[in-house]
């Protein structure tokens, strides 16, 4: 798993390459946790056009980040998932709670 | 009913294996010659069982994960995902969606949702303090249709 965090028109772009699993989640949630508990960014985008298979385990991961983005004063975006990604994330009703976009 | 082939393989739950079950499960389907769809499908349906096991079934200790995969006739893939750890105390209400007993550990309580969606059929068994079966079949149908 690679996380490259780009700031750039007043929003933080998390690029994330390879798997989401409850393996990998673990990893990327302290690594995103610990920049935006930093940078308390108000936007906080996750770029999921690099994931190659994410389970449910990746709709906990979105929604931990939201919770606590909301609780920085911030908002969470979902951008560029894949196809077989948009299924798990419909099924959790992320497409209607955050949004998802392709950019 | 007539089995064409068969895997079995018996791993310890650690998190590491949940990719290690995906691409053991992914590597004898595609001999059936699954659709990119239905390969991601049932990859994810194996994900979310595995992890059921490690998350649920083992909670802090560490058992074995007894994965079996089979190719029946007319393209269906058989999968069983057995564990020896703590049961389910009630299977309906396991089964309900975004129930969880991990939430501390963000968990979704989408897995068996996504089985559920992601398969044709799923059973699951389980006996308080002696483990749980998942039992998933799908039917490929990107070439016979």
């Amino acid at each position: 798993m690679k996380i490259n965090i780009k700031y750039e028109n007043d929003v933080a772009t998390a690029f994330l390459t390879g798997e989401i699993d409850h393996h990998s989640a673990k990893e990327i949630r302290s690594q995103l946790d610990s920049y935006i508990i930093a940078a308390q960014p108000e936007v906080f985008a996750i770029d999921l056009s690099g994931i190659t298979f994410m389970d449910s385990s990746g709709v906990g991961l979105i929604l931990g980040r939201s919770r606590l983005l909301q609780e920085c004063g911030g908002r969470l975006e979902i951008i560029n998932p894949q196809p077989y990604i948009k299924r798990v994330l419909r099924l959790a009703g992320i497409d209607v709670k955050l949004g998802m976009r392709n950019v | 009913m007539k089995v064409l082939n068969e895997i079995k393989i018996t791993m310890p739950s650690l998190s590491i294996n949940e990719s290690t079950a995906r691409a053991v499960i992914s590597s004898f389907v595609i001999q059936a010659d699954p659709t990119v769809e239905e390969l991601s499908d049932i990859r994810t349906a194996v994900s979310e069982a595995v992890t059921n096991a490690i998350v649920h079934g083992y909670r802090n200790t560490c058992g074995n994960i007894e994965i079996t995969a089979r190719l029946l006739p007319e393209r269906v893939i058989y999968i069983k995902i057995r564990d020896t750890g703590c049961g389910i105390e009630d299977i309906e209400k396991a089964m309900q969606p975004l129930f969880t007993t991990a939430p501390e550990e963000e968990r979704s309580g989408l897995g068996f949702s996504v089985m559920q969606s992601f398969m044709d059929r799923l059973g699951v068994k389980s006996k308080i303090g002696k483990g749980t079966s998942v039992i998933m079949r799908k039917k490929l149908g990107g070439l016979g249709e």
